[in-house]
C-alpha cells in the first residue's frame, strides 16, 4: 500500500523551507506537492519579469505576501541598454492589486517604477510594509511621498541608487505623524535638502527604527541631531561630511557617535574630511559593514580607522587605500568576507592606479573567511592569481576587473589563462566571476570545466574565437546568467549550444559578431527563448551576415512581450512573417 | 591555426546542434571558424558616438570629464564597469579636485604639464618600464607596448601590425576590416605610424635613432596617411622643424 503524506502534514513540514530553489524542487516531485508548496508559499521570486507573466504569477501563489522582481539585464548598470528597453514593474502591480491585495512587500531591481504605479502600490496593498527600490528609475519623489502617506504600517522604504526625479525634500513631511512603525529608511540617492525638523520629528516617534541611510544634503549638524534622538541605529549612512572644522563640532559629533553603541553598519561618508575621521574611532570596534567607497580619504588616515576595525566582515573602499593599506586590513581585519576596491579615476587612460595585484594578494593571505572580491585595477599577474586560489579556495564571488583591456601578465606577458585556471579549479564553491585582462580561448576551456557551481559569468574584451563560447555553453554545469562583451566570437558556438540557453536564465552579447541570421535561427528553433535584438537601424536594412549591435536572449514562458520599444526586435515564431515589431503603441 | 569564416552565404550555413553534450566532430568544426572573418563593418568596436539618440540618461549628460584631462581614446561605453552612481560621483570628485587645485604628487593630471615623460613611469612606487599607449584611428581601445622589448623600427612595426591586424593565439586582431598589411615604415600604405614626442609635438616615425626614439617618445598613434598632412616630414631637419612651430 502506498503512503501517503496528509496535505496537512506536508503544509507543516513546508513552513519550515524558506529556500525558493528547494521549494520549486519540492513542486516537481508530484502533482499534489505542486499544489501544496504553490499554495503555501509566501516569498515569490522572479528573477526575469519577462520570464512569466504577472497573472501566472499571481495565479499560482495565492498567498503571496512577498514579491521580488528584476528587470532589465546587470548590464544596464554601465550603460549598455538604451532609455526605454523595458523593465516596467506597472503590469505587475496592476496584476497583484488585483489578484493579492494581501501583499506586503515589494522589491524591485532594474526596473521602471512609475508615480503612478507608486501610488497604485499605496492604495491597493492594506497592509504595505516593505518597499525597496534598486537601481530602478521612472519615478518622482512625489510617488515616494504618496508612499510616506498612505501606508499606514510602512516598515522599510528603501532606494538604492535609483534614479528620481527630484522636486524637492517635502516627501519626508508627507509620513503622518501617526506613523511610527518605521524600521528602514534609505534615501541616500535623491539630492534636495529636506527639512531637518521633518526629519527629526519622524526619527523621534520611529522607536523600531534600526537602519537609516541619509542623502549628502544632511550636514553634519542635521547627523548629530539625528544620531542623538536614534542612538538605537544598527545601520548608518550619513550625509555629507565636509563641513567647517570648528573644534565644538568634532566634539559633537565625537559624542554623538559614541552613544550608538548598537552600530553595526556605516556608510555615506561622501567629502569626508580626514580631520573628522576620528570622530569614528568609538564605533569601529563595534563594526561589522564599512562603506568608504564615497569618502576620498587617503592612507595613514584609512589605517588609522581600518585597525581599529577588528570585527568587520565587509569592507567597501576606494584605490586610494593602496596596497599598503591593503596590507593593514589583511592583519588587521580577520573577519573579513567580502571587500571591494573601486577605482578613484575612471580614466581609461589613467596610468597611475594605486593599488596593483599585490594588494589583492596580501588581503587574501591574511583574511581566511574572505569569500567576496571585487577589485579594480590596472594590471595583474598570473603568479598572483594562482596564490589567491591557493590561498583561499573558499572565495563564492571572484571579480576581477583589469581596467586596461587586453592587459597580459606584465611580468611575463602572457595572457591571464593560469590564473583564471587556478581560481577556476581551485575555488569549488564559486558562484559569481568576473573575468578580466589578456584571455585566449584556453582560459574559457578551463572555466568551462573547472567551474561547476558558477551561475553568473561576465566577459568583457577577451578570447580569440568561438572555442570561448563554445567552452562555456558546453560546460560550466550551473551557468545562469552570462553577459559579454567586445569579444571575437560569432554564430557557430551559439547555435550549437542552443539548447543550453533554456537552462539559463539570460544571455547578454553585446559588440560581438553574432549576426542577425542566426539570431533569427535560433529564435526559430528555440520557442521558449525570446531572442531580442536591440539594433537602431533595422534589421532588415542589413543582410542576415551582418552583426547586430546586442542581443539579449532569455528563457520565458511568457511567449515575445508587447512592450518592446521601436529598437528592440523580437523575432516572431513565425518564419513567414519574419521580423516584426510587437510594441503596442 | 585560426582560418577565417565564411560568413555571407546564407543561413543554410548555419546549422543548429541541439544538443547538449558535443559530439565529437564539433570541437574540430568550430576550431576550424573563428570570428575573425566578414569583417566588413563590424570590424570595429562600437563607442557611443555610435549610438548617439540611444543612450542612456545615466551619466551620460554629468560625464563631461570637467577638470580631467581631455581623453585620448574615444570612450568606450561602460567601460570600466561602475555604476552610474558612482560614477557620477568619481566625476564631480574629480571637478572638486581640480577647483580645489590640490597637489597631486605623481598623478598625470594635470592639464599644462609639459614636463618631458619618460617611457619609464612609476607606478606605486614600481617602475613601469617602457610601456606606452598606442591608439589606432578607428579602433576604440588603446593597447600598450612596452618599448624596452623592441631593439628596432622594424620590430615595433611588427608587434603593432600583430596587435592591430591579425589574430595570433593569445592576441586579438581588433580591427581585421584591414587585409592587407600594415607597412607602417614605408610610405606607401594606408597607414602611418606616429608619435608624440616630449615637446607634446606629433611626429612620423622613423626620423631619428632608435635610441633617440624611446627617450623622446610619449606615446603613438597608427593615423591614416591621409590625415597625416603637416606633420613634420620625414626628411626635415629638427632645427627646420622647430622654426615651422614657433611660426
Amino acid at each position: 500500500m502506498a503512503l501517503r503524506l496528509p496535505s496537512k502534514v506536508l503544509k507543516h513540514i513546508l513552513s519550515f523551507i524558506d529556500s525558493n530553489e528547494d521549494r520549486n524542487s519540492v513542486s516537481l516531485v508530484c502533482k499534489s506537492w505542486f499544489e501544496t508548496e504553490r499554495k503555501t508559499r509566501k516569498r515569490v521570486f522572479v528573477g526575469n519579469c519577462y520570464a512569466v507573466t504577472p497573472a501566472a504569477v499571481a495565479r499560482r501563489f495565492p498567498e503571496m505576501r512577498s514579491l521580488t522582481l528584476k528587470g532589465k539585464p546587470h548590464f544596464a548598470d554601465y550603460n549598455l541598454v538604451p532609455d526605454g528597453w523595458g523593465g516596467y514593474a506597472c503590469p505587475w502591480i496592476e496584476a497583484m492589486a488585483a489578484k493579492s491585495p494581501s501583499l506586503e512587500e515589494i522589491r524591485l531591481k532594474r526596473m521602471v517604477v512609475t508615480d503612478e504605479c507608486l501610488e497604485r502600490i499605496a492604495a491597493s496593498f492594506k497592509d504595505f510594509k516593505v518597499l525597496v527600490l534598486t537601481s530602478c528609475e521612472g519615478f518622482s519623489t512625489d510617488g515616494i511621498a504618496a508612499i510616506a502617506s498612505t501606508c499606514r504600517n510602512l516598515r522599510v522604504l528603501e532606494l538604492r541608487e535609483c534614479i528620481v526625479e527630484d522636486l524637492g525634500g517635502d516627501w519626508l513631511s508627507y509620513f503622518p505623524e501617526t506613523s511610527t512603525s518605521l524600521v528602514s529608511l534609505d534615501f541616500s540617492c535623491l539630492d534636495s535638502e529636506v527639512k531637518i525638523s521633518d526629519l527629526e520629528r519622524l526619527v523621534s516617534r520611529s522607536p523600531n527604527l534600526k537602519s537609516l541611510k541619509l542623502n549628502p544634503a544632511v550636514t553634519l549638524d542635521g547627523l548629530v541631531s539625528i544620531l542623538r534622538r536614534a542612538p538605537q541605529l544598527t545601520e548608518l549612512g550619513t550625509g555629507s561630511f565636509a563641513a567647517e572644522l570648528k573644534p565644538e563640532a568634532f566634539t559633537k559629533l565625537s559624542k554623538a557617535f559614541s552613544n550608538c553603541k548598537q552600530l553595526q553598519s556605516l556608510s555615506g561618508l561622501w567629502d569626508v574630511l580626514p580631520e573628522y575621521l576620528p570622530a569614528l574611532y568609538s564605533v569601529c570596534p563595534g563594526l561589522t559593514s564599512l562603506n568608504l567607497s564615497y569618502a576620498t580619504v587617503r592612507m595613514p588616515d584609512l589605517v588609522e580607522l581600518l585597525r581599529r576595525c577588528s570585527k568587520l566582515q565587509k569592507l567597501w573602499v576606494m584605490d586610494l587605500i593602496e596596497d599598503k593599506g591593503l596590507e593593514a586590513v589583511a592583519s588587521y581585519c580577520k573577519e573579513l568576507r567580502e571587500l571591494r576596491v573601486f577605482p578613484s579615476e575612471p580614466d581609461l587612460d589613467a596610468t597611475n592606479i594605486p593599488v596593483t595585484e599585490q594588494g589583492l594578494v596580501y588581503v587574501s593571505k591574511g583574511c581566511r573567511k574572505l569569500e567576496s572580491v571585487l577589485y579594480f585595477c590596472v594590471q595583474f599577474t598570473n603568479a598572483a592569481l594562482i596564490t589567491i586560489a591557493r590561498k583561499r579556495p573558499n572565495l563564492k564571488c571572484f571579480r576581477l576587473c583589469v581596467i586596461e583591456p587586453f592587459a597580459p601578465d606584465y611580468k611575463t606577458n602572457e595572457p591571464l589563462d593560469k590564473g583564471f585556471k587556478a581560481i577556476a579549479e581551485g575555488c569549488k564553491d564559486l558562484r559569481r566571476l568576473s573575468v578580466s585582462g589578456l584571455l585566449s580561448d584556453k582560459a574559457f576551456k578551463y572555466i568551462g570545466k573547472h567551474a561547476k557551481k558558477v551561475r553568473m559569468l561576465s566577459i568583457a574584451f577577451a578570447g580569440d574565437s568561438d572555442l570561448m563560447l563554445h567552452h562555456l555553453l558546453s560546460g560550466c554545469q550551473s551557468l545562469k546568467k552570462l553577459e559579454i562583451r567586445d569579444c571575437p566570437f560569432g554564430d557557430t558556438a551559439l547555435l550549437e549550444n542552443a539548447a543550453k540557453l533554456e537552462t539559463m536564465r539570460s544571455l547578454w552579447m553585446s559588440s560581438c559578431f553574432v549576426s542577425f541570421g542566426a539570431c533569427k535561427l535560433l529564435s526559430q528553433k528555440m520557442p521558449r527563448l525570446n531572442v531580442e535584438v536591440i539594433d537602431e537601424h533595422p534589421p532588415k536594412t542589413r543582410p542576415e551576415s551582418s552583426p547586430v549591435e546586442r542581443i539579449y536572449i532569455y528563457r520565458t514562458v511568457a511567449g515575445p512581450r508587447m512592450d518592446t520599444p521601436e529598437f528592440v526586435w523580437t523575432l516572431h515564431k513565425n518564419p513567414e512573417i519574419g521580423v516584426s515589431k510587437l510594441a503596442i503603441k | 591555426m585560426i582560418t577565417e569564416l565564411e560568413m555571407g552565404k546564407g543561413e543554410s550555413e548555419l546549422e543548429l546542434g541541439l544538443g547538449l553534450s558535443l559530439g565529437g566532430g564539433t570541437a574540430a568544426k568550430i576550431a576550424g571558424k573563428s570570428g575573425g572573418g566578414a569583417w566588413g563593418e563590424r570590424g570595429r568596436l562600437l563607442t557611443a558616438k555610435d549610438f548617439p539618440s540611444v543612450g542612456s540618461k545615466r551619466a551620460a549628460d554629468s560625464a563631461s570629464h570637467a577638470g580631467s584631462s581631455p581623453p585620448r581614446s574615444s570612450q568606450v561605453v561602460g567601460w570600466p564597469p561602475i555604476g552610474s552612481h558612482r560614477m557620477n560621483s568619481l566625476v564631480n570628485n574629480q571637478a572638486t579636485k581640480s577647483a580645489r587645485e590640490e597637489e597631486e604628487a605623481g598623478k598625470k593630471k594635470v592639464n599644462d604639464d609639459h614636463q618631458p615623460k619618460d617611457v619609464t613611469k612609476k607606478v606605486n612606487g614600481k617602475v613601469q618600464l617602457g610601456f606606452i599607449k598606442v591608439n589606432m584611428d578607428g579602433v576604440a581601445i588603446g593597447r600598450k607596448v612596452d618599448l624596452n622589448a623592441h631593439s628596432s623600427y622594424e620590430n615595433l612595426a611588427q608587434t603593432l601590425e600583430d596587435m592591430f591586424f591579425r589574430t595570433n593565439p593569445g592576441t586579438i586582431g581588433l580591427t581585421g576590416q584591414f587585409t592587407k598589411p600594415l607597412r607602417l615604415l614605408d610610405g606607401s600604405s594606408e597607414f602611418v605610424l606616429t608619435y608624440e614626442d616630449k615637446e607634446g609635438d606629433w611626429m612620423l616615425v622613423g626620423d631619428v635613432p632608435w635610441r633617440m626614439f624611446i627617450t623622446s617618445v610619449k606615446r603613438l598613434r597608427v593615423m591614416k596617411t591621409s590625415e597625416a598632412n603637416g606633420l613634420a616630414a620625414r626628411h626635415q631637419e629638427p632645427k627646420e622643424r622647430q622654426r615651422n612651430q614657433q611660426a
